[in-house]
């Protein structure tokens, strides 16, 4: 293989990496703050793929955009409203069993809404305009994808470390009890962090779609699964593990693929999951297991 | 009118009865401590007054105003805060973002800063240690920010659970001062305390709760001085 081949494989890669980590965030924001693996975040993702067809259909990209990434944050924070807020005082086991509940509701209501047919993912000219340097060539969203991944996250430690808000969440996810008596409105403080982890899924469901050509049903199912693994192999509830996460799977599955060996490039994910957990269950940067006080 | 009231609280978890309809007030600038055994219901009733769990009979009340069925937000919004049993400091946060968080509720920036002088001017050790982790504290520094954070909310009235418990008796010494000062700035005390003897020499008034009632209750010198309570709680012989 050329260098050239290479370095245009990992420039794929680094783009699908940085989609991954921003939908790996969701998933390690809310285990930070519920100790909850919330199944239901891959299809949040799909489903802001839908949202995306249908608004796009009927305006400007721009506007497209704004609607399809409001709606998915309405329906996160909805889904924790109905389905994990009741047991939130349950054993933990309840509020996960739930949580793939709505993944199959999710799943299912797709299905009956849009039919299981794959839906063209419609084209923003811009996103698809293609770049050349040399022999290597991308389009915009490729180059566009790890550099707003990376924008995204800064921006988010700046809020969770330097805002209020962000004291807040942190406080919240060491002790719902001690945050409570601080005056912090816990409810509010678990509506943010649903809102973000869908904002930005949302943003990682455009930028995949823009490169994936359609939408299924279960699109949501293995994307989902491998930035769970990727906020596994960060560190669960460690912010920049899982985007680290989300790059490595990208730029690995990627580049599996690119060898000839795309049949493991999914299992993949999954042997380093295995892997991972034997040695170094806290992840890359995890902390070492500190109890809920 | 007593600025706090507590009429006939129940509390159940489960099954299993908690408080049996507990009453007793708190006047304004009073310190008052309720005392009692290990499971007499204590922690209990300072987390019912907070919100924390809910109550299965009776009244709150607070200047007049029902707290019961209020959110902790709600309560702790009134002036009303407790530092609880364990100090349960932030481990992740500093100690100048724990002392923050104190003043949540509070908007005005100026107000924040003056109360982090204030608390400071009682905790210097707190200034010294403000960019530390709190998880790395030591006891007595973790109790201390325990209290100096309840302080940051400029609280009417706060409610201390086992201020005292693991500390150092010259650390012991330290907290209970600290009481008094907090006390003579205005601020009414509801204290627990395993440590009977100090908390009752500190105290204007005290109730003693067993296993979910009061069984008694006077000034608070006037308790120690009670032969059934030197017997039960300060180990004292016949
Ligand atoms: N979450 C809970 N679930 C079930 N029972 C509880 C719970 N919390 C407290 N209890 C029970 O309620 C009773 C009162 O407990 P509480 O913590 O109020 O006691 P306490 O007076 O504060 O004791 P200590 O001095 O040991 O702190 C105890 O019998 C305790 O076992
Ligand atoms: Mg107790």
């Amino acid at each position: 293989m050329s260098i050239t081949t290479i370095l245009q494989h990992s420039l794929t890669g680094i783009s699908l990496g940085g989609a991954y980590g921003l939908i790996a965030i969701g998933y390690t924001l809310v285990y930070g703050i519920l100790r909850l693996i919330n199944f239901a975040h891959g299809d949040i993702f799909m489903m802001a793929g839908y949202f995306m067809i249908f608004s796009l259909a009927s305006f400007p990209w721009p506007i497209a955009i704004g609607i399809t990434l409001l709606i998915t944050v309405l329906m996160g924070i909805a889904i924790e409203r109905v389905a994990y807020k009741p047991l939130r005082s349950s054993p933990r086991m309840s509020i996960m069993i739930s949580a793939i509940g709505v993944s199959y509701l999710l799943q299912n209501l797709a299905t009956y809404l849009f039919t299981a047919i794959p839906r063209g993912y419609p084209e923003i000219p811009l996103l698809k305009r293609i770049f050349r340097v040399g022999e290597l060539s991308a389009s915009l969203v490729t180059l566009l994808t790890p550099v707003l991944t990376i924008v995204l996250v800064a921006l988010l430690m700046i809020l969770v470390n330097k805002t209020k808000t962000g004291m807040a969440m942190r406080a919240a996810s060491k002790d719902f009890e001690t945050a409570k008596l601080m005056g912090i409105n816990i409810n509010r403080v678990i509506t943010v962090t649903f809102a973000i982890g869908s904002l930005l899924a949302g943003i990682g469901s455009i930028l995949y779609f823009t490169d994936r050509m359609s939408v299924t049903p279960f699109s949501g199912t293995l994307p989902g699964l491998k930035c769970f693994v990727a906020a596994v192999f960060g560190g669960i509830g460690n912010i920049p593990g899982a985007v680290i996460g989300g790059f490595f799977i990208g730029i690995v599955e990627t580049l599996l693929v690119a060898l000839g060996y795309s049949t493991f490039s999914d299992a993949f994910t999954f042997v380093l999951l295995i892997v991972m957990l034997l040695v170094k269950p806290t992840g890359l940067f995890g902390e070492k297991t500190m109890e809920k006080v | 009118m007593s600025l706090l009231e507590i009429r006939d609280l129940k509390v159940c978890y489960g099954g299993i009865v908690a408080l049996n309809g507990i009453s007793f007030d708190v006047e304004e600038h009073e310190i008052v401590t309720l005392i009692g055994a290990n499971g007499a219901g204590k922690s209990t009733t300072l987390r019912a007054i907070m919100g924390l769990i809910p109550i299965a009979g009776g009244t709150i009340m607070y200047r007049g105003e029902k707290l019961n069925g209020l959110d902790t937000q709600k309560i702790v919004g009134k002036g009303v805060v407790l530092v609880p049993e364990g100090r349960r400091v932030f481990p992740n946060l500093t100690t100048l973002e724990n002392l923050r968080l104190g003043a949540y509720l509070q908007k005005d920036k100026a107000v924040i800063e003056a109360n982090l002088e204030r608390v400071y001017g009682l905790f210097p050790r707190l200034k010294e240690r403000h960019w530390q982790h709190a998880g790395t504290l030591s006891g007595g520094e973790q109790q201390m920010l325990a209290v100096g954070r309840a302080l940051m909310a400029d609280p009417k009235l706060i409610m201390m659970d086992e201020p005292s418990l693991g500390l150092a008796p010259l650390v012991v010494k330290e907290i209970f001062s600290i009481i008094r000062k907090v006390n003579e700035a205005g601020v009414t005390v509801l204290l627990i305390e395993q440590n009977a003897n100090v908390a009752l020499k500190t105290a204007n008034r005290g109730y003693v709760l067993e296993t979910g009632t009061v069984s008694m209750t006077g000034p608070g010198r006037a308790l120690l001085e009670d032969e059934q309570i030197r017997v039960a709680y300060l180990g004292k012989t016949r």
